[in-house]
């Protein structure tokens, strides 16, 4: 077994931290920038190669990304609402989060494909951009039903215009604009560091995962077996579109993860304000106390090795 | 100096009302606010403002009787069953009564 990367091992210092009740923490500045600089280092990338991509592929794949987004968290809502027995806000809204991506899962697993030099498709920030959106819709539709007066120019405003999209897009936008030569200046703050950053990141994450513990012991197994059931279907189910889809194994791999993932940043910003009787506090612990570290420390290696085997059996 | 006593009315909530807040202050006629982050404990738990989820503000109006009156009730029947959010009112005195 390799020995685990060292960004993992900053998480953990972070969680134990935590854990262990010390005092440190990352300043909110601080945690804001490195998180504005993973946004724009994953956007710029994906940009430069976006050119490069036939548009009626992405076209196509994007389609296919939104209604998996969809999709999902309409089979997690009666698993949460009937077999966890959770109100139907607070379902929704936990289904919600696990429809939409996470981009620091995104950012551990282009670290994770970049030490095994594993290829994938250039336009994967793309779909990681239009994976987060249709799950929040459908969250909401399902804690409030089509009835009532939805404000959806409020919404869309709120939701394509949160910091994660704006900056993923522009990121992607000034890549593709730019190229390669002319991002060559940029290379040393936007992709050399990225590690460094990630590692700072990942630090702040383990002391907020930390934080999810204690909510997490007081609402029980349930919340945890679907944290950790939940993602292992949903990467099934990114595996088996990667593979209709066409895509390399790395970035079967890469849908997988995604699918994987559940939001902690744009569906509880969205949630709050549209779904204001679900408590924020469930779908944080299960979504970053649970579901966050099982995808980065077990599951990026795991769904990689369930997509290496499909690709072996079916002959990819 | 001559002074006169206006109402500040302080809000303490969560940093995702922030926007929704705002409209809603701009509706009832207030003229201004100052808007700082905020950390703390209450009975919703711990808010450490570690990152924006868990962050707070704080929410200060200097404005007249009337006014403080309107926001607090509004707030109350909006906010106050769902979100974390206090609200206190105190007498303060402002040298320009006109602005207030």
């Amino acid at each position: 077994m390799s020995p685990l990367d060292p960004v993992l091992l900053f998480f953990l210092l972070g969680l134990a931290a935590g854990l262990l009740r010390s005092e440190l923490r990352l300043p909110a500045a601080v945690y804001e920038l490195v998180s504005m600089l993973l946004l724009l280092s994953i956007g710029l990338k994906g940009g430069i190669e976006l050119g490069k991509q036939p548009v009626g592929d992405v076209a196509l794949h994007a389609l296919a990304v939104m209604a998996m987004g969809a999709l999902l968290p309409l089979i997690a809502f009666p698993v949460l609402r009937f077999a966890g027995r959770l109100r139907r806000a607070d379902a929704a809204s936990i289904a919600a989060h696990y429809g939409s991506v996470s981009v620091a899962t995104y950012a551990v697993a282009t670290a994770y494909f970049a030490g095994r030099q594993i290829v994938f498709e250039a336009h994967m920030p793309f779909l990681l951009v239009v994976l987060e959106i249709p799950a929040i819709l459908v969250g909401i539709l399902l804690a409030r039903g089509f009835s009532r007066d939805l404000r959806i120019g409020a919404l869309a405003h709120e939701v394509l215009l949160g910091k994660g999209i704006v900056l993923l897009v522009g990121g992607l936008l000034i890549g593709w604009a730019s190229g390669p030569e002319g991002l060559t200046p940029m290379k040393p703050l936007f992709f050399d560091l990225f590690k460094g950053v990630l590692a700072l990141f990942l630090l702040e994450m383990g002391l907020i995962t930390a934080a999810q513990f204690g909510s997490l012991r007081q609402h029980g197994v349930f919340l945890v077996l679907f944290g950790i059931g939940m993602p292992l279907f949903s990467s099934a189910v990114g595996i088996l579109l990667g593979y209709g889809l066409g895509l390399s194994l790395g970035g079967t791999t890469m849908l997988a993860i995604m699918a994987a993932s559940a939001s902690y940043i744009a569906v509880p910003a969205a949630m709050r304000i549209s779904v204001p009787q679900a408590n924020p506090t469930l779908s944080l612990a299960a979504s970053l106390g649970v579901t966050f570290p099982f995808n980065v420390l077990v599951g990026i290696p795991l769904y990689h090795a369930m997509a290496t085997s499909v690709f072996a059996r079916i002959g990819g | 100096m001559k002074s006169a006593i206006r109402k500040l009315l302080t809000i303490i909530t969560e940093a995702a009302l922030e926007s929704v807040l705002v409209k809603d202050l701009q509706r009832l006629g207030v003229q201004g606010y100052t808007i700082t982050d905020a950390r703390g404990r209450g009975s919703r738990g711990a808010r450490t403002a570690a990152w924006s989820e868990s962050s707070n503000i704080r929410v200060e109006i200097v404005c007249d009787a009337a006014a403080a009156e309107a926001v607090a009730a509004h707030l109350r029947t909006r906010y106050y069953e769902d979100y974390a959010m206090i609200l206190f009112v105190t007498d303060v005195a402002v040298l320009r009564s006109e602005k207030f």
